[in-house]
């Protein structure tokens, strides 16, 4: 296959960085934005080119007796740290691939046209399509990645651009503090990253994932550790753990979740893209990536359920009693992405088949348009009313009907109900818990019934509720052209892609699978629980009225914790600032300024001390000199004297 | 009387002792010299006797005493042009009072 | 004829640009002749890489190119001997470049220029004296030639404390000299074949050649020599000169200190160390370990609570230098490339942060990170360049501290054993901790709202600032970019070394 595509991909979104980075401050905006939007038109154009080539055209490069194959584009040799251990850059084309190209350039193109009229008159507008097009880039390179280390490289540049964007309105104390939490959340998790694949590099033969996920490879590897144990994992459990661990840096698993909900401070644009439909889900990417070997070691797919399920309860409770609109998506992302870990965590070739890793993959493509639509469709609620509270929204669906329905329809979909998006993958996925155990089907069912719950119930405070009194004097309206077309188009998606048929693309074996979906066991009952969820809200939040309250006094200690997220930020502050900062930070420094270098001063005080001494014998005067010597001479003539005699 | 070499040393210790003594305990520049000057003459005497006692017949004693007088002078010499500037410059010839120099 | 050989060519200059400065009156002479020295040392280091890595890939694997040798006493067999590998030419090359950019970012140095630059060229002839010489007394001579000028150079150019922080960079240095001449006169009298002990040499070649010195004194001689390296590659417990001396000293010295000086530490534990004395080596290796160990992650960890912009970076530069020393200590290939790409990556990057600290310091009179804010919107150029400095040091991809600490990380991890895992992991811990003191000043200084409302009218960079910190930003994302030629110019460096080693155990 020509690799001319591939590279353009790949290479457009960097040269949008470096043009509009190094000129930008000479552009205009519109100059700017127009570069920014047709660069990410072209790579999207390119990855749907490349994507179709690879499902469709039938090439044998790429699919065999109908399994399809992984296929090596371009890989060459970036950084050899010895014979066996050798870093490539390359380009992987394989179904999860072509997939995410086409998943991170659509939302991506949507952004970039969104922002142009969210960003409009904004400081630094031609930053922000530098900081998207790196972006872009960044997290293209991560999902095409050879091999694991190419990966970590891509890995920590997507943090970075991650951290540039929170920190995007860079005057603000809050945004700073939000971008400097997130980047420093996530570099402690690649630092378990970092450790384990340093563990698997000791024992792999190479970083290549085709090689090393080949048939046959992973026992390979688990044989070459010799049975080495330690704290009674094997080497390769301890090894995907940590890899997981960065994965839950990214994906904002607990207990690594908190820099996602601050991440908001960043432009709304920027939550939707990378908090919400890219980033976040490296990794699951990450998992399924690396599925082969992790299928060799149950437990470590086991801790990844045991996280996934904790995490998607406690970010659904949470989300139920958030007031700042984009806090509750937040924490609905956290939610969804739990969902698809679990789901991946799941999958066993012995459970339908690997259900799971197809559901996660399926989950994640959907999850990735309602959410981009949902955080789009915050972001023109928040750009009319200028706030992020839902205490000064409400009513809002007679002056913003584009809005309300593409909000609507997002909130639809994510809650699973027939025939939008989120009910096909949501229903395959609940299929794969209720394999794996009936505990966890159960427990994901009812998190499945929260979502939709507090998914209306914020639609409901937004676009129902009471109309605030304050629209009388500031009369919100429906957003430019830029922003309203993405959201009808990401409407018209979330519609429609249930339909798409998952699982001929993308499977953990790469052979199709045919979906059939479970309507007695499975749908009908996670339908009826999402129908009475939506109910429940409809009849606490459509019109004003006291239920809320009187519920949340149900619990008062439980609505306070789930509206305080349950205390994490506090426990992470107190680590952080009063252990590791006050105590180990400042202790260190004191011993450093006092006990390291105060030897060292010591050392010049003696000498110094010790020649104020001694420099009085130097006294200048040439008589104690001569009392000296003839003290001296006659001492030693004594001396002489006694020991002749 | 038969003069014996010690008869003559002995002297010329004692006076030597006193250049020192005078040298070590006198504070005026001057005194200090003059000390000095009575060591050198001491030892001058020291010569004069040796070469005398031990090798009659040689002058090599009595040529290195004339000799060890003439650099006396100019020594004294200087040193009282030393003692005059000091003098000068600090209205004073109290060795304890010349730390000028001094670390 | 001796000026046949390129290599002397780095010691000329310096002292064409001596002699340059001794006649200049103004100005403006003064920066010419440092602009037209510097210039030419750039270009010489660059043709002198291009010609090298030709060499190599002809396929002349000899371990030193360009060789040349001058008796110049005789008594005691010291001669000029000159040559260099890979790993020299990377360090020459480094070197120039800080040279060039140390020259640009102290253009408007006062009081007295001339003197200043005076003492800079003398300085960096004994520093690029030091990388051409395999013969371990001229080296030590230029060593110390290197490190008497650092004492007027911060403490007449200096701020601060600035008598206090000379002398004691200075004795500190002088103390490490102590110990490693100590080690040196021991290698020299035992460097000869056993059977007749008049075959003294101070050749490392020969030295290594001979492989004649007897293992009971290679343990007294490891850690003198290794102590006395370590002490200007900062170690942990004798750092404690880099951050007074970094804090007083100015902008230029500061950038050719951390950025070259502290570099001849690292170069001279594996020169002669680890190569004149591998047995001791694998086997003392581990308390070297220990203590470079703790460096990596003390350093950190008391970066992160400074308040003054140069402690911070001088705690940097521990944390990172000692993970030159730890790398080198791992005694393979990989780990010590790894060292080799940090000691680069590391003189660039500090360079660049200590030239832009004095760029920021020269405009606020203060480093003091609590009185500064929001420097970003009043200064973008100089924020941008320091943000890229940040991330630099905190290895991002694309930088050269990534590809440096990377390397040195998967070297070290392949040793098997649980020491080495440890310390290894413990090392790995510094990168998150490095990212929280960057991004502590980062957010301080240059984000967030303007602290201090006097500082709205400062002006961003001038031109010769913009060309002293693009040439190392260029240089720091060319190997960030692009390291694997790294790889080929000192892959051949090592095997002598590594057979040496493993011939050892």
């Amino acid at each position: 296959m020509d690799c001319t595509l591939p590279i353009l991909i790949l290479a457009i979104p960097i040269t949008m960085f470096l043009i509009l980075g190094l000129l930008g401050m000479k552009m205009s905006h519109k100059l700017a934005g127009i570069l920014g939007i047709l660069g990410m038109g072209t790579a999207m154009v390119l990855s749907y080119t490349v994507a179709f080539d690879y499902f469709f055209s039938g090439n044998e490069l790429f699919v065999s007796a109908g399994d399809r194959l992984q296929y090596t584009v371009f890989d060459v040799t970036w950084l050899q740290f010895s014979e066996r251990l050798v870093v490539n850059l390359g380009f992987l084309l394989d179904p999860i691939s072509a997939m995410m190209l086409v998943v991170i350039t659509t939302i991506s193109f949507f952004v970039h046209l969104y922002s142009w009229g969210y960003m409009e008159g904004e400081k630094g507008f031609q930053r922000f399509y530098a900081f998207l097009s790196l972006f872009s880039f960044s997290m293209l390179g991560l999902v095409v990645a050879t091999n694991i280390f190419q990966m970590y490289i891509f890995w920590e540049l997507v943090g970075v651009s991650s951290y540039l964007l929170i920190g995007f309105y860079y005057k603000l104390p809050s945004a700073v503090s939000a971008s400097k939490k997130a980047f420093i959340v996530t570099r402690f998790a690649d630092l378990g990253m970092l450790i384990g694949i340093l563990v698997l590099s000791y024992y792999m033969p190479t970083f290549n994932f085709i090689e090393l996920t080949a048939p046959g490879q992973p026992e390979a590897v688990l044989a070459s550790t010799g049975g080495a144990t330690f704290l009674g994992g094997s080497v390769l459990t301890w090894a995907l753990v940590l890899i997981f661990t960065g994965g839950m840096g990214k994906s904002a698993m607990l207990p690594l979740h908190i820099w996602l909900p601050d991440a908001m401070e960043g432009p709304t644009p920027v939550s939707a893209l990378i908090h919400a439909a890219t980033m976040v889900v490296a990794g699951v990417y990450l998992v399924a990536r690396m599925f082969p070997l992790y299928l060799m070691e149950y437990q470590a797919l086991d801790f990844i359920v045991g996280i996934g399920a904790i995490t998607a309860l406690y970010a659904a409770m949470v989300a139920c009693a958030q007031v700042d609109i984009k806090r509750v998506l937040a924490f609905s992302t956290i939610s969804q992405i739990a969902f698809m870990m679990v789901s991946l965590g799941v999958a066993r070739p012995e459970i339908h088949e690997g259900l799971g890793y197809m559901s996660s993959m399926f989950h994640l493509f959907t999850h990735a348009m309602f959410k981009a639509l949902l955080f789009l469709g915050a972001g023109a609620i928040i750009h009319a009313v200028h706030s992020n509270d839902y205490t000064s929204m409400g009513g809002l669906r007679k002056y913003m009907p584009i809005t309300h329905i593409t909000f609507l329809i997002g909130c639809l979909a994510i809650a699973g109900i027939y025939p939008f998006a989120g009910f096909f993958s949501k229903d395959e996925m609940l299929s794969a818990m209720y394999g794996y155990s009936t505990f966890w089907g159960v427990w994901m069912t009812f998190v499945a019934g929260l979502t939709a719950f507090y998914m209306f119930r914020l639609y409901y405070l937004i676009f129902w509720w009471e109309e605030n009194p304050h629209y009388k004097h500031h009369k919100p309206h429906d957003a430019p052209w830029q922003m309203s077309l993405p959201l009808i188009i990401l409407a018209v998606v979330s519609c429609v892609a249930g339909f798409i048929p998952f699982g001929e693309l993308v499977t953990w074996n790469r052979e199709p699978y045919h979906i059939h979906i479970e309507w007695l066991k499975i749908a009908i009952p996670s339908l009826c629980v999402a129908i009475f969820a939506i109910l429940l809200a409809t009849v606490m939040y459509a019109k004003k009225n006291s239920l809320p309250d009187k519920a949340a006094a149900i619990w008062p200690g439980l609505w306070t914790a789930a509206h305080r997220r349950f205390y994490w930020d506090e426990i992470y502050m107190f680590i952080t600032h009063k252990i590791i900062f006050n105590v180990i930070c400042q202790s260190i420094a004191w011993f450093d300024r006092h006990i390291i270098d105060g030897t060292m001063d010591a050392f010049a005080k003696v000498t110094q001390r010790t020649s104020y001494v001694i420099r009085g014998f130097q006294s200048g005067s040439i008589q104690t000199y001569v009392w000296w010597y003839i003290v001296g001479a006659v001492a030693l003539a004594t001396i002489t004297c006694w020991a002749i005699l | 009387m038969n003069l014996t070499m010690l008869m003559y040393l002995i002297p010329s210790l004692i006076m030597f002792a006193c250049g020192v003594y005078g040298f070590i305990t006198r504070k005026n520049l001057i005194a200090i010299l003059i000390s000095l000057e009575l060591m050198l003459n001491s030892v001058d005497l020291n010569f004069v006797i040796f070469n005398r006692f031990l090798f009659p017949g040689q002058m090599e004693g009595m040529f290195f005493t004339l000799f060890a007088i003439g650099i006396a002078a100019a020594e004294t010499a200087l040193a009282i042009a030393i003692v005059i500037n000091i003098f000068r410059s600090i209205k004073n010839i109290d060795v304890r009072k010349i730390t000028k120099m001094k670390f | 004829m001796i000026l046949q050989n390129i290599l002397i060519w780095f010691v000329i200059i310096p002292l064409i640009m001596l002699a340059g400065l001794a006649v200049c009156k103004k100005m403006t002479q003064i920066r010419t002749v440092m602009v037209v020295c510097s210039t030419a040392l750039l270009i010489l280091s660059g043709w002198l890489c291009m010609d090298f890595l030709a060499q190599r890939a002809a396929g002349n694997t000899a371990e030193m190119l360009y060789t040349g040798d001058w008796l110049w006493y005789a008594p005691l067999n010291i001669k000029l001997s000159v040559g260099v590998d890979g790993i020299s030419v990377l360090m020459l090359m480094l070197s120039s470049i800080i040279v060039f950019a140390g020259t640009f970012a102290s253009w408007k140095i006062t009081p007295l220029p001339r003197n200043f630059f005076l003492w800079f060229a003398l300085l960096s002839m004994g520093v690029f004296g030091f990388f051409i010489t395999i013969d371990i007394f001229t080296m030590f001579m230029f060593y110390e030639v290197a490190l008497i000028p650092m004492y007027l150079l911060i403490g007449v150019w200096g701020t601060g404390r600035k008598e206090y922080s000379a002398m004691k960079l200075t004795l500190m240095l002088m103390g490490g000299s102590a110990f490693l001449m100590l080690g040196l006169l021991g290698i020299y009298w035992h460097s000869g074949p056993a059977a007749d002990g008049a075959a003294h040499t101070w050749n490392i070649l020969e030295i290594a050649h001979n492989g004649a010195i007897s293992t009971g004194w290679q343990y007294f001689l490891f850690p003198m020599t290794f102590v006395g390296f370590g002490v200007l590659g900062a170690m942990f417990p004798f750092h404690t000169w880099s951050p007074d001396g970094h804090a007083c000293a100015p902008t230029a010295v500061s950038m050719l200190h951390a950025g070259v000086l502290m570099k001849l530490g690292g170069y001279g534990c594996f020169r002669i160390a680890i190569y004149l004395l591998p047995q001791a080596a694998n086997d003392l290796a581990w308390i070297f370990i220990i203590l470079t160990g703790i460096s990596v992650v003390y350093g950190a960890f008391s970066a992160c609570v400074q308040t003054d912009l140069k402690y911070i970076n001088a705690y940097s530069s521990v944390s990172h230098c000692g993970m030159v020393l730890f790398a080198i200590l791992m005694l393979n290939t990989t780990a010590m490339t790894g060292a080799i790409m940090q000691m680069l990556s590391h003189g660039l990057m500090t360079a660049l942060f200590f030239a832009l600290i004095g760029m920021i310091y020269g405009r606020t009179h203060t480093r003091d990170i609590r009185k500064m804010g929001g420097l970003m919107q009043i200064m973008p150029y100089l924020g941008v360049c320091y943000m890229i400095a940040g991330f630099a040091s905190l290895g991002l991809p694309g930088l050269s501290g990534f590809v440096a600490e990377m390397t040195i990380f998967f070297g070290s991890f392949q040793n098997g054993d649980m020491f080495h895992r440890v310390f290894v992991i413990a090392a790995t811990c510094s990168i998150v901790i490095t990212a929280v003191y960057i991004l502590r000043v980062v957010g301080k200084l240059l984000l967030g709202p303007v602290f201090d409302e006097h500082h709205r009218s400062l002006t961003d960079a001038t031109w010769w600032e913009r060309f002293s910190t693009v040439t190392l930003i260029v240089c720091i994302a060319a190997i960030g970019c692009f390291p694997n030629w790294i790889n080929d110019a000192i892959q051949h460096s090592f095997l002598p070394i590594i057979e040496n080693l493993k011939a050892a155990i």
